[in-house]
């Protein structure tokens, strides 16, 4: 069982990373990766909301939205999954809200460093992108946790690694035309690469 | 007249939401293996787009400024939930291998972008025309990737062979490499590359001039 989880979460981590395989979260990704610090910050908040947002949605897929789910209610012949982007991106936007006014209230520190990042992860892709494919793949709520978490794990490292490439990307000569996005994108092609070769790891 | 045509046109070129404006990478460059999905999801994109910004124009005095994201993010939502049925019951194949993407347009930072940069202030009308200005500057861009990517990594556009394969007795052995992740970032790159040679007032200014070689520069 043990196992099976590990595998899931290093898949999700290395194998389908949501930035460089799926291209999830690319605007903040390139926006908000020149320094090291902003990026680490950045990256915290993601691993953060995509743990507790994933595993929400998969319970309210569950027991509100699937085919058949509101049996419980005496309503087995009810299907709202065509309500699932309203609401998977509403749980989002409030579990965002809520988790900021709780680190506000309890933990300052963490929230004065973690700043402007908290209301930008709202309408980052990556985390609608992680709901829509636990959907898609109908995980069950132990495998979302895990999920959640490894797409997180996963989106966190791209883009520390890519603000540190960048801040020494400043100091070389780039070709006018290439210079800041144009350069950005074929660093990050080149992680992608790099990140292909774990393609053929089975665990 | 002139400001309409620059309201449509000046977003393909001049002001292209992928190339200046960084806006709506996420969703777009995992369906441009194939230049007939490519289409489907611009034509998605832009009718998406187009809407939003038309009703959120129409209420924008009305709505309250402190919870405009969320009214926004409603209405955006409601349009692609309309857009993924549609596919669904029409072209049920495509929307199987569009499978999340359609769903991530809510997310995608032109349609919000535009939302709040230019609906929230102008007219119904000019928005609407704004709206399918930016869905038209990301298609341009799209395709030119689908096409490329096509072309080169299965030999075909629209799924018609145009150049014959070695494996069907032709000379063209295709690139495996278009048809992976990275080629897509590398063709963006060089395709911005493109654009800002051409106009060049789009480039950005260096973060850190380089000085010459010390040895060279003394003499």
């Amino acid at each position: 069982m043990f196992e099976y989880y590990l595998s899931l979460f290093i898949k999700a981590v290395f194998i389908e990373n949501m930035a460089l395989v799926f291209f999830l979260g690319m605007c903040t990704f390139i926006a908000i990766s020149k320094k090291i610090e902003t990026a680490i910050g950045l990256g915290i908040a993601v691993v953060v909301v995509q743990a507790i947002t994933v595993p929400v949605n998969n319970l309210i897929f569950q027991y509100l939205l699937a085919d058949g789910a509101l049996a419980w209610a005496g309503l087995p012949e009810v299907d709202l999954s065509f309500l699932g982007y309203l609401s998977y991106i509403g749980v989002i936007a409030a579990i965002v809200q809520i988790l900021e006014m709780f680190l506000d209230k309890y933990v300052p520190a963490l929230y004065n460093s973690l700043g402007v990042f908290l209301p930008l992860i709202t309408v980052n892709c990556a985390i609608l992108g992680a709901s829509l494919f636990m959907v898609n793949r109908s995980y069950n709520f132990g495998e979302s946790v895990v999920y959640g978490i490894g797409a997180g794990v996963g989106w966190a490292i791209a883009i520390v690694v890519l603000a540190g490439v960048r801040e020494k990307l400043k100091y070389s000569d780039v070709p006018v035309g290439l210079q800041g996005l144009g350069i950005t994108f074929i660093t990050v092609g080149l992680m992608s690469l790099g990140f292909m070769s774990f393609g053929g790891i089975s665990l | 007249m002139s400001s309409v045509k620059e309201i449509v046109l000046g977003p393909v070129f001049t002001n292209n939401p992928i190339g200046l404006q960084i806006l709506g990478i996420c969703s777009a460059l995992a369906v441009t293996t194939q230049m007939s999905v490519a289409l489907v999801m611009c034509i998605a994109l832009t009718l998406v787009t187009a809407f939003s910004n038309l009703f959120i124009s129409m209420i924008r005095n009305q709505i309250p400024n402190s919870i405009r994201i969320i009214v926004q993010m409603t209405i955006i939502a409601s349009l692609v939930i309309v857009v993924d049925q549609i596919l669904g019951a029409v072209a049920y194949e495509m929307s199987k291998q569009l499978t999340v993407f359609v769903g991530l347009i809510i997310t995608n930072c032109i349609v919000m972008g535009r939302a709040e940069a230019f609906a929230m202030q102008n007219p119904p009308g000019l928005s609407f025309l704004d709206g399918i200005g930016n869905g038209l500057g990301y298609s341009v861009v799209l395709m030119c990737v689908a096409t490329i990517r096509e072309v080169l990594g299965s030999g075909s556009m629209f799924g018609v062979e145009i150049l014959p394969l070695v494996t069907n007795g032709g000379w063209y052995s295709p690139m495996g490499l278009m048809l992976l992740p990275p080629s897509a970032f590398f063709i963006i790159g060089l395709l911005i590359w493109a654009l800002r040679s051409w106009k060049t007032d789009q480039v950005e200014a260096a973060e850190y001039n380089i000085g010459g070689h010390t040895a060279l520069s003394r003499g």
